[in-house]
């Protein structure tokens, strides 16, 4: 015991036990709820966890057309194993700023857009805001609420961090008033961290017309625009709709920078595919950019893995592969949206208190249910419905099957006093 | 065209004041390599293994492997746990520590699958920095982005005095002389085998030394192992340093990477293990170490680590494995043997005993940076400037080529020495 208060949170470098200080950290808010419904034995459990897409038959999907690309790319003898270069595979990056920025954006002939593939999502975060703190360090400004990972990302690349208060509770939507009141009130030069669609957990994006306001306010206090796009798709079920928001402000003129991830949207998950842009004013601060970036990489992973992004440069640079895509996305995206009809119908048919509309205008993966933790954890542990104690649900996760049951559970903990 | 390049009055050039960086030391010799049009030029510079013709080679046993992955349909995309797959991080421990080491059934081993070498010490130096602070000694010199690695993690790096120019050897006593005065806790980084540049190690009394100095100061063993089974040619041996400070009690960190051994380079392949006093630190320790790999990643890719694991578990893939692993690392030995026999054969000035008796993939040549400069510019033979060759990129057929060139470069040298 007297051990344990004096060296408790210290290192103690003539220590024994040179850990003996490390106090046990919380398990991860996303994949602890995973592994807790992985563990729970309930027949009628249902996930709604972690944001990775489910059949009707709750099963996890490979897309069709990633089956037939992975085996073309294994059988291909012209292929090895030879590291990739540290930026990554040079197709696959220009595929990425088409879907990005469109495929005749003069900002890529103009060789504007420094691009690298990038581990997943969070790969082109923590590469991004390694790059930030290096380069341009200032304040990160995340939305209240944001993924829960944007905030240890930021926290570990050893940068501050504010909130502005995206979600309004009453309204169920953007808060673009207090978002543009407290963006115009930054230190010239912070960056902002805008999700480009389908926002993480809310589901609920600005309009158009609200983007054009918090560019203005970007414009007038010089604030660096960090997009994360994860749900390129998802959102409005149109993949050029979908990013708006990068387009206009890369037509504005803005120097901004872009974290992608192909997750979701092409099913690659455990393959780690994603990449970052940097939006620069010509390309001989490219190339400088580049040369930065890569150390960034180098010191990080050294160069990214290969097979996920060769996959999807033959979706990204082959029109055929490319509209297979495309198709099986919809299917997905579209499973989703009737789900969030589904649900609100079950919702009104058994008369649960609350306005409930929310889940059919929010959009993406997430639904911030409005449910309170308590709540949260009443439907977990009294009905086995995984969700985050957040309220945020995952319709990929609802089915035809479940959406009854699911309904009902809400209803109880909702009228439960 | 216009609009788009027009200095934007409302937003300054955010990045005008960024500088050109130097590009990546050994990556830019192999784009020079690649961009040279010479037909006989000679790739020495990456340390990525060549066939005698030259060629990249991908392990059969991989490629069947990877066949059976692609084939298995029991087999998704969903996200791998953030440390990876068990069956792997198991399997690496025994390959590391030894199939029937205690430390692994007492749990005292946190293993996490990591992104290759690279990933592997990003990860445990960025715990490092998070846990246990202190100054990181490393060896002089040491793989170039070790330094690069220690310097973006936030860590202070003191060199010590790993190699004699004048031995060509390892200078133990200026190690030990240099690690007893380390202040308590800090942390040296220790090349397992085949060190890399030099290509030499300390031997097994020698790491004994070490090993005591370390106990006296309290220093905390950092390994890097990328080249098990391309030293000796003995993967048990070749761990040698690893399994005696565990048996010896050391809690330590070892990086561990796939990309030589298994030929996995691109798909990233590696480990973190961190060897703990109990079960109960372990578990604590791993869940620290998983914030660390959110924050870099969220999570590992899944095929190296499911290709890496079924010969890891599995006993007739794991023999095949050795078996090919035995070929390439026996073809590396005989091209160092071939290369010291041209030397010789030619009379070229100077020592030429430490290209067989360093040991891996490369050979710390003792030429000058102005001799390397030499021998890329005019001979279109690609090295690093430390003098640091590989001999994965030597062939049967251009041995001879090779061992020419350097007596003329070496030749040079003596020329003019003479004639001052």
């Amino acid at each position: 015991m007297q051990k344990l208060q004096l060296l408790q949170n210290q290192f103690n470098p003539t220590s024994d036990d040179i850990f003996f200080h490390i106090v046990q950290a919380p398990p991860d808010p996303i994949f602890g709820i995973a592994n807790a419904y992985k563990a729970d034995t309930s027949s009628t459990k249902i996930d709604l966890g972690v944001g990775a897409y489910r059949t009707d038959e709750e099963k996890p999907y490979v897309f069709e057309i990633i089956k037939k690309l992975e085996k073309e790319i294994v059988n291909d003898p012209t292929l090895n194993k030879e590291y990739l270069p540290i930026e990554g595979l040079a197709d696959f990056n220009k595929g990425c700023q088409k879907l990005m920025f469109g495929q005749n954006s003069p900002l890529i002939a103009s060789g504007q857009i420094v691009t690298a593939q990038c581990l997943g999502g969070t790969g082109a975060l923590r590469v991004g805001f390694e790059f930030v703190k290096r380069h341009i360090p200032g304040d990160v400004y995340v939305s209240k609420p944001t993924w829960s990972n944007h905030n240890q990302v930021i926290e570990r690349a050893g940068l501050n961090q504010f909130e502005y208060p995206y979600f309004e509770p009453k309204t169920k939507g953007f808060n673009c008033a207090g978002t543009i009141e407290c963006l115009s009130q930054a230190r010239m030069g912070s960056i902002v961290l805008l999700h480009v669609c389908a926002h993480n957990p809310t589901g609920v994006d600005p309009t158009e017309a609200e983007w054009l306001q918090i560019a203005d306010v970007c414009k007038k206090r010089r604030l660096v625009p960090f997009f994360d796009c994860a749900y390129q798709g998802f959102a409005s079920g149109c993949i050029e709709k979908d990013v708006f928001a990068v387009r206009k402000f890369a037509e504005l003129g803005f120097q901004m920078i872009v974290a992608q991830s192909f997750s979701k949207n092409m099913g690659l998950y455990n393959e780690r595919v994603g990449a970052v842009h940097i939006v620069t004013s010509n390309k001989d601060i490219s190339a400088r950019v580049l040369s930065n970036l890569k150390i960034v990489i180098r010191t990080i992973c050294s160069n990214p893995p290969a097979i996920g992004a060769r996959i999807a440069a033959k979706i990204l640079t082959d029109e055929k592969n490319f509209n297979a895509w495309v198709e099986e996305l919809k299917t997905v995206t579209g499973r989703i949206i009737k789900m969030r009809t589904l649900l609100k119908q079950e919702l009104d048919n058994l008369k649960v208190p609350g306005n409930w509309d929310h889940i059919t205008r929010q959009t993406g993966f997430f639904t911030f249910t409005g449910l309170t933790p308590e709540q949260c954890d009443l439907l977990t542990k009294q009905y086995h419905v995984y969700l985050l104690r957040s309220g945020r649900m995952s319709m990929a996760g609802i089915t035809s099957k479940n959406v009854r049951y699911l309904a009902e559970s809400i209803k109880a903990v909702v009228q439960n006093k | 065209m216009q609009q788009v390049n027009q200095l934007n009055s409302t937003q300054q050039h955010i990045f005008s004041h960024l500088t050109q960086a130097p590009p990546d030391q050994i990556f830019g010799i192999m784009n020079a390599y690649k961009a040279d049009t010479s037909d006989n030029k000679i790739d020495l510079g990456v340390g990525a293994y060549r066939t005698d013709e030259e060629k990249p080679y991908v392990f059969d046993v991989v490629k069947k492997i990877e066949q059976e992955i692609i084939n298995d349909n029991t087999l998704n995309k969903e996200y791998l746990p953030i440390e990876g797959l068990p069956d792997f991080n198991k399997g690496c421990q025994m390959l590391l520590f030894g199939k029937d080491n205690p430390l692994i059934e007492s749990g005292r081993i946190v293993t996490a699958q990591c992104l290759g070498g690279t990933g592997a010490l990003r990860v445990g130096f960025d715990f490092v920095k998070r846990h246990l602070a202190g100054d990181v000694y490393v060896s002089n010199p040491t793989w170039s982005n070790h330094n690069q690695i220690l310097d973006r993690t936030g860590l202070n790096q003191v060199n010590y005095p790993y190699y004699d120019p004048n031995t060509k050897g390892f200078n133990c006593s200026a190690t030990l002389d240099c690690l007893s005065q380390a202040k308590q806790g800090s942390i040296v980084l220790l090349h397992v085998c085949a060190h890399n540049p030099t290509g030499v190690d300390p031997t097994e009394t020698e790491w004994l030394q070490i090993a005591d100095v370390c106990k006296a100061r309290n220093l905390i063993p950092f390994f890097d192992c990328a080249y098990q089974g391309f030293a000796s040619g003995c993967i048990e041996k070749d761990a040698f340093a690893v399994r005696k400070f565990a048996e010896l009690g050391f809690q330590m960190i070892v990086a561990y990477s796939f990309s030589k051994n298994m030929g996995l380079y691109n798909e990233r392949v590696g480990a973190l293990h961190i060897v703990t006093p109990n079960k109960e630190i372990s578990a604590i320790v791993l869940s620290n170490l998983k914030i660390v790999i959110r924050t870099l990643y969220s999570c590992p890719p899944a095929i190296g680590g499911r290709i890496a694991s079924r010969i890891l578990c599995n006993e007739k893939y794991f023999k095949e494995w050795i078996e090919e692993l035995n070929t390439v690392t026996g073809r590396i030995i005989r091209m160092r043997t071939l290369l010291k026999n041209e030397l010789d054969k030619l009379n070229v000035q100077g020592n030429w005993d430490h290209i067989t008796r360093q040991t891996g993939f490369f050979t710390f040549t003792g030429l000058t940076p102005e001799q390397c400069d030499k021998l890329t510019q005019e001979h279109h033979i690609y090295l690093l400037r430390s003098g640091r060759m590989s001999m994965a990129g030597i062939t049967s057929k251009n041995v001879s080529q090779l061992a020419e060139a350097i007596k003329i470069v070496v030749q040079n040298e003596c020329d003019i020495l003479l004639n001052n």
